[in-house]
């Protein structure tokens, strides 16, 4: 039975578009408790029982079915590992929402590192979104760091969507792929920072098989005095094709250190890297201001249109 | 509707020295007018556009709009009073989709049909649009079509369009004149300012301001001018390749 009080369901929206439970398999996790669970006829999810955590598995052929396991975090100075296992059988086609809101009005630090791992099978097709946020005005930061690794099997594709736009105050994001032959990755991150917080993005992804594709795309902004580095790096280790693209609008005092990375270890690989920086243009202002926008007005619209 | 006294603008020349590109110029406006101005390239036609829609700031002289003092208006404000502006080289946003534009030009919410009514009177099938982004993947001459259509959106009394021809000519001059004339017909009131070259513009002027070297070399009515521009460079004539379509719709 779920417990959950307004500050909960209020991360429930954010992160996951959570107004009530949700249809299909789900695990909400609440100050490290389990808040309410159920597995279906396809998808089964069971607690681990070394560590804290969870194993999603989806079997063979499930269509149409997602997946929920949001974590909020209300509780200040409360500090977590929590390792969670996929493991999503051959032809399946899911929707994995995950996802982590912290509010921390208190002192101390409150910090969530999810590990994810996904084993994809054979011609599997996976959604995964991920939203973090934070909120609460508390001197303890909200700090989150998340780790996911994905095996790709032939033939499998993910789509993975992840964003964090407001109050997170430290993250060092890190993910790694590999990826077999006509394997397909597509990563679209969204970012903003400000205040004072810090947030490090590393990507590693292996392109082991024969026609296997990464699409690696981040999109962010620095505002105030924050920081992001963003560091993606895609190996070519069979003919393949690789892209990675960083565009970033930076604002006030903001820094942004982007460091592309291509590795060829086959002469049929094709890999390419964009990375662009800069402020916002003045004439995107004005033609705005044009339209009767204020310059703030302006600004706001340029940014949700950059991150949307 | 908008009255200019004695404006100048002045900037600071690579050599350090004061360039006057705008000189003196006093204007009237008429409510319900189509003015096109015209004149030779760097004759400050631009820069005038710019100082009336609140880009630039004169170093001399007051602007007047509906009778009120604008001099010190912002851009926002003079938007918001009713001037509007088609910028020569349009501006391209990441992430901001065409219908997106439509509805900040409009100032409200708009309808899919009101939206495609915009974008079918610059000939563009609506449809293809809805979910295009105004960034790069857009021609130029879709982006400078995109900008009228958010100046249809948003019914200024004063339009002010620069070089509104410049990279349509796939479209034709023909339908952009439907637009203006149609602007005309439907906005009260209100009057639209051109800057053109073009001949088939010029041609559909009530009046016609020639500026050169930042001054009014001279003004008039259609009849009176345009005889005396024709075969220089501040009438060109429209490429004659291109048909016009019947009505100035898209077809779709």
């Amino acid at each position: 039975m779920l417990k959950l009080d307004e500050i909960q369901k209020r991360l429930l929206r954010e992160v996951a578009d959570l107004h009530t439970v949700p249809e299909g398999a789900y695990n909400i996790r609440s100050n490290s408790q389990s808040a309410g669970r159920q597995s279906t006829a396809n998808i089964e999810i069971t607690p681990k029982t070394d560590v804290s955590g969870l194993d999603i598995r989806i079997k063979p052929g499930t269509k149409n079915e997602s997946v929920h396991i949001p974590v909020v975090m209300t509780e200040s100075g409360l500090k977590e590992i929590v390792y969670n296992d996929f493991y999503i059988g051959d032809d399946a086609d899911v929707v994995i929402v995950a996802g982590c809101g912290i509010d921390n009005c208190g002192t101390a630090d409150s910090q969530h590192d999810g590990i994810h791992r996904f084993f994809v099978g054979k011609n599997a097709h996976i959604k995964y979104v991920e939203k973090h946020y934070g909120s609460g005005d508390g001197a303890g930061k909200r700090i989150l760091n998340p780790v996911t690794e994905v095996y790709q099997e032939e033939g499998s594709s993910m789509e993975m969507e992840m964003v964090q736009i407001k109050g997170v105050d430290d993250t060092e994001r890190v993910t790694t792929a590999e990826l077999a032959a006509d394997a397909r990755l597509v990563v679209r991150e969204r970012l903003m920072t400000h205040g004072e917080q810090r947030a490090i993005s590393t990507y590693a992804v292996a392109l082991n098989g024969k026609n296997a594709t990464a699409d690696v795309v981040s999109r962010s902004v620095a505002r105030d005095h924050s920081y992001q580095k963003f560091d993606a790096k895609i190996a070519g280790n069979a003919p393949c094709r690789g892209h990675t693209e960083c565009d970033s609008i930076i604002m006030d005092e903001g820094r942004i250190l982007a460091v592309p990375g291509l590795e060829a270890n086959d002469r049929d690989a094709m890999l390419v890297h964009e990375a662009a920086i800069g402020k916002i243009a003045g004439d995107q202002l004005i033609k705005l201001m044009t339209l009767g926008l204020t310059e703030q007005e302006a600004e706001e619209q340029i940014i949700n249109g950059f991150l949307q | 509707m908008l009255k200019l006294e004695n404006v100048s603008f002045q900037v600071l020349a690579d050599d350090d020295k004061e360039k006057e590109i705008i000189r003196g110029v006093n204007l009237h406006l008429p409510a319900g007018k189509l003015v096109v101005i015209t004149g030779p390239n760097g004759g400050g036609k631009s820069t005038l556009a710019k100082l009336i829609a609140g880009i630039e700031s004169p170093t001399g002289g007051r602007l007047f709009f509906r009778g009120e003092d604008i001099t010190e208006k912002s851009i926002t404000e003079r938007a918001r009073l009713g001037i509007g502006y088609a910028f020569q080289h349009p501006v391209r946003f990441k992430g901001i989709r065409v219908p997106d534009l439509i509805r900040i030009a409009a100032g409200k919410p708009l309808s899919p049909a009101d939206a495609c009514e915009y974008l079918s009177a610059v000939g563009l099938c609506a449809r293809d649009y809805i979910d295009r982004e105004v960034n790069a993947s857009l021609s130029g001459g879709e982006l400078k079509r995109i900008e009228i259509a958010t100046l249809l959106a948003r019914k200024p009394a004063l339009s002010v369009f620069d070089e509104p021809e410049a990279g349509i000519d796939l479209w034709s001059f023909q339908n952009l004149i439907t637009v203006f004339q149609h602007m005309r017909d439907t906005i009260e009131d209100s009057s639209i300012l051109i800057i053109s070259h073009q001949e088939r513009i010029l041609n559909i002027a009530d009046e016609i301001i020639v500026l050169k070297d930042g001054r009014v070399d001279r003004r008039g009515s259609r009849d009176e001018i345009l005889p005396t521009l024709l075969g220089t460079a501040a009438a060109i004539p429209g490429c004659g390749r291109i048909q016009p379509m019947e009505g100035g719709g898209a077809q779709c």
